[in-house]
């Protein structure tokens, strides 16, 4: 293969990390930006979702669009779901003090994974796409399928912008976060708020998960990777910024989908490498690369 | 005598004393490694408990002591004081280094950029599998796990030297809580800008605190490496960021005696869960959220808030 | 004025965004004066003395201390030098003892032997040695008012900045607090923010008057009461 198609496939694949990346972190993002916590259980929503993907794959073995539809609904909601009575029956009683939310999540990370460990096993499980057909370019063929994941990702962000800034709901979320009080002050229910964008929150995970368990098999340890790639793309993007984590994710999925395959980088090397240049970019300029605002 | 601190501490030894001729075979060795442990979680109570310093880093300074100690004994064919001393300067150094990059950020911030750090941490010892052995890691042979003539893969032996490391380290901290710097980093950890306008500088003070953090992490490292005789990739993991964690928050954060007490509860809860179920991970995970909702201040500092002033000077 | 000047602001100046909210104020602090900070809220005297402690820092101007530039020091070598701030709203170590909360100021300047004694002197001073065991976070809000100025005291300042020290205080310990700070000249210079109007013009020696950012006016409390502009911006708003 030339240059020229190895470099396009690399931002093919690039894409899709980034889709399913930039999904998992504007759930993050949300938690962060509104609710001011530290959700290190947010890998296991992830989890969760693809978990509960396969799990319905089961159901229906010979209708694997049907299986994929239905999960697109259902995981999200489940997981929505668990991450509300998480927030009602642990979160809100701490007060959302900072430190004890974060060893609270922790708590919850070890508790969905042998959730995952005891009823799904330790193995890695593959769930079938919806459909198999491939885009046959001049070059090379590329699977339809993760051209749909770039595409619907791209849908659902959309869904969430106009979510957050032209409704209702938006509108009350983005009050909250600006400022708690005044908008109790005013009449809005705010521990309905902060369940809403928690259950929001772990439900993007959720269906971000649902979409890539076709390419990437599930396991139950499986939320580590989209745990940390989503703090760095939050906070690379400005915490809370929800422009920023997008652009944060697009650069973070092409990087990925260049260094591993147009030059063939030993990804363990690469992640060390990437994993301190972040940590340095926080040390160094703790606004983000794109935030102004210190958050 | 009137240090009523110093006999409470110095009681805890006694009984750990005596437990070496009293316990069985199989408690004697739990508690050998429980006593071991306890100088990590002793380490990062004084960055957590009190300075602090919400780290999820520390299993890289744990992992320095280890590696430390263990790749100079298995492939440079060191002795056992030198590695030891080997896995102390290397953690020291390590923690010195981190703390000056990342006590520049706090709060959140300092709890990711050390868990990227550790992180990174980890991943160099997977790289560097063909010294480190990565996941499968380096078993120790019994020969080179001696320390001054001391064969430290004897059970009795081992025991003892395990009990003289952590009577060092907890009369160590009994010190240190109680000197004039215990009290400037208790200061750091209530409010950080108040004590900077009694005028110290909250970078040095955090950063000494951090570093002392890391000698006594690693000391528990190299020990770990020369008692256990081993060193994994699995113990350089985010795990072992939090299982200290979990120990300081059930023992009491910002007590002297806590980390011990909540390591070996949890050891002791594992252990016995195992045998009604395998699922350790949700015994850890139940027990963490429990704790920060029903006894955020863990069982000594219970029992400190309870006795008033009289706890306050029996348990520091 | 005879004396020498202890502390010299000049073009102080700190924005944020839009707002000025010290807008290139000139000040000398004469050795030894009880010197009052007044204006109308907002006026910018909390910013003010930010940036004379260094919590905040400076846009533009220097600060000279002791004839030393102190402009880029931060705020806990500012301590060093000698000036202490003690905080508008009470900012005590609430889970300490009031000993330890004054131990970290004695302590602070070197004093290791005698540590003890003179946390006990400078609890005493302020009428505190018998809650010396007790958490700090149960005594009453005058009595952790007390507290934060023994801390400022037994850092021992050659300038201390109170930040609104009577708010809040009953008028018993209103008189009390006044002959403490009456007690602490000449050896040692104070800058008083404070609303009190009763208490600054009997402790102060010169006061000077901030409005919108800028020094309104500065003079001798018989001057600033005769101040046609200050009636207008500050005294006559309240009457």
């Amino acid at each position: 293969m030339g240059f020229g198609p190895l470099l396009l496939l690399a931002i093919l694949e690039g894409a899709v990390t980034a889709a399913v990346l930039a999904l998992t972190a504007v759930g993050l993002s949300l938690t962060f930006g509104i609710m001011r916590v530290v959700n290190v259980a947010h890998g296991e929503f992830f989890m969760l979702g693809a978990v509960l993907a396969w799990f319905v794959s089961q159901w229906f073995p010979d209708a694997p669009l049907l299986a994929f539809l239905l999960a697109m609904v259902v995981c999200p909601l489940v997981v929505a779901g668990v991450a509300v009575l998480a927030d009602v029956l642990i979160l809100k009683r701490l007060h959302y003090e900072p430190e004890a939310t974060i060893v609270a999540t922790i708590g919850l990370l070890y508790i969905f994974q042998q959730a995952a460990l005891s009823f799904f096993g330790p193995n890695a499980r593959p769930v079938a796409p919806p459909f198999n057909f491939r885009v046959q370019l001049p070059w090379f063929g590329y699977s339809g399928y993760k051209l749909f994941v770039i595409l619907a990702a791209g849908v659902l962000l959309l869904l969430v912008w106009l979510l957050i800034t032209r409704t209702k709901i938006g509108l009350v979320m983005r009050a909250t976060q600006i400022d708690r009080t005044t908008a109790k002050a005013f009449g809005i229910n705010v521990d309905r708020v902060y369940a809403m964008t928690f259950g929001i929150g772990a439900g993007l995970a959720a269906i971000a998960a649902v979409l890539v368990v076709p390419i990437q098999q599930a396991h139950y340890l499986m939320g580590g990777d989209p745990l940390l790639l989503s703090f760095i793309v939050v906070i690379l993007g400005g915490l809370g910024s929800l422009r920023g984590t997008l652009i944060a994710a697009l650069l973070i999925g092409l990087l990925d989908g260049l260094l591993s395959t147009a030059f063939f980088f030993p990804p363990t090397f690469a992640k060390i490498v990437a994993t301190l240049l972040v940590a340095l970019v926080l040390v160094f300029r703790p606004e983000g690369l794109f935030g102004r605002r210190t958050a | 005598m009137r240090d009523r601190a110093l006999l409470s501490h110095l009681g805890l030894v006694a009984v750990l004393m005596a437990a070496h001729w009293m316990l069985p075979a199989y408690h004697h060795d739990a508690v050998a490694k429980v006593l071991v442990l306890s100088v990590y979680a002793m380490g990062y109570n004084i960055a957590f408990g009190y300075t602090g310093m919400l780290s999820l880093g520390h299993a890289l300074f744990f992992a320095a002591g280890l590696y430390g100690a263990a790749m100079p004994l298995t492939l440079w064919g060191w002795t056992g004081g030198p590695a030891l001393a080997a896995g102390l300067v290397a953690a020291t150094v390590l923690a010195a280094a981190v703390g000056l990059l990342a006590l520049r950020t706090r709060g959140v911030s300092f709890m990711i950029v050390t868990l990227m750090f550790a992180q990174a941490g980890y991943l160099t010892i997977l790289y560097l599998g063909r010294w480190t052995r990565g996941d499968e890691g380096i078993v120790i042979a019994q020969p080179l796990r001696r320390i001054m003539g001391l064969d430290l893969s004897d059970g009795a032996t081992r025991y003892l030297a395990a009990l003289l490391l952590f009577v060092l380290g907890l009369l160590a901290c009994l010190h240190l809580v109680r000197s004039p710097f215990g009290r400037v980093m208790v200061a750091m950890r209530e409010n950080e800008e108040r004590a900077r306008m009694l005028g110290y500088n909250p970078f040095t003070v955090k950063l000494a605190a951090l570093t002392l953090s890391g000698l006594y992490s690693g000391a528990a490292g190299a020990a770990y490496a020369l008692m256990f005789g081993y060193a994994g990739a699995s113990l350089a993991g985010v795990q072992y960021s939090i299982l200290p964690m979990l120990w300081v928050l059930l023992g009491g954060a910002g007590t002297v005696a806590g980390p011990f007490l909540g390591c070996l509860l949890m050891f002791y809860l594992i252990d016995y869960a195992s045998v009604i179920t395998s699922a350790t991970l949700l015994v850890v995970g139940v027990a963490l959220v429990a704790l920060v909702l029903f006894a955020p201040k863990g069982a000594l500092g219970a029992l400190r808030d309870r006795l008033g002033k009289e706890g306050r000077a029996w348990l520091p | 004025m005879a004396a020498v000047t202890l502390l010299e602001a000049r073009g102080l100046t700190r924005h944020f965004g839009g707002l000025k909210a010290v807008d290139g104020v000139d000040l000398d602090l004469a050795r030894g004066e009880i010197h009052a900070l007044i204006g109308p809220n907002g006026a910018g005297k909390t910013t003010f003395v930010s940036l004379l402690s260094g919590r905040t820092p400076a846009q533009s101007g220097t600060v000279r201390f002791e004839g030393r530039d102190i402009t880029r020091l931060p705020a806990h070598a500012r301590v060093r030098q000698g000036i202490a701030y003690t905080f508008q709203i009470t900012q005590v170590f609430a889970n300490l003892t009031t000993f330890d909360n004054v131990a970290l100021a004695v302590q602070g300047r070197g004093v290791s032997k005698r540590l003890v004694r003179e946390t006990s002197a400078a609890l005493e001073r302020v009428g505190l040695a018998d809650c010396a065991d007790e958490v700090a976070g149960t005594l009453s809000y005058g009595h952790q008012r007390l507290l934060e100025i023994a801390m400022g005291l037994a850092l021992n300042p050659r300038l201390l900045i109170l930040d609104e020290p009577t708010q809040g205080l009953a008028i018993g310990e209103i008189e009390n607090f006044k002959r403490l700070i009456e007690g602490l000249v000449p050896e040692r210079t104070v800058l008083l923010i404070e609303h009190n109007m009763d208490v600054v013009m009997d402790l102060a020696h010169r006061i000077t008057v901030l409005n919108f950012g800028q020094v309104l006016s500065t003079g001798t409390p018989e001057e600033i009461r005769a101040n046609a502009a200050v009636q207008a911006a500050y005294l006559g708003g309240q009457a």
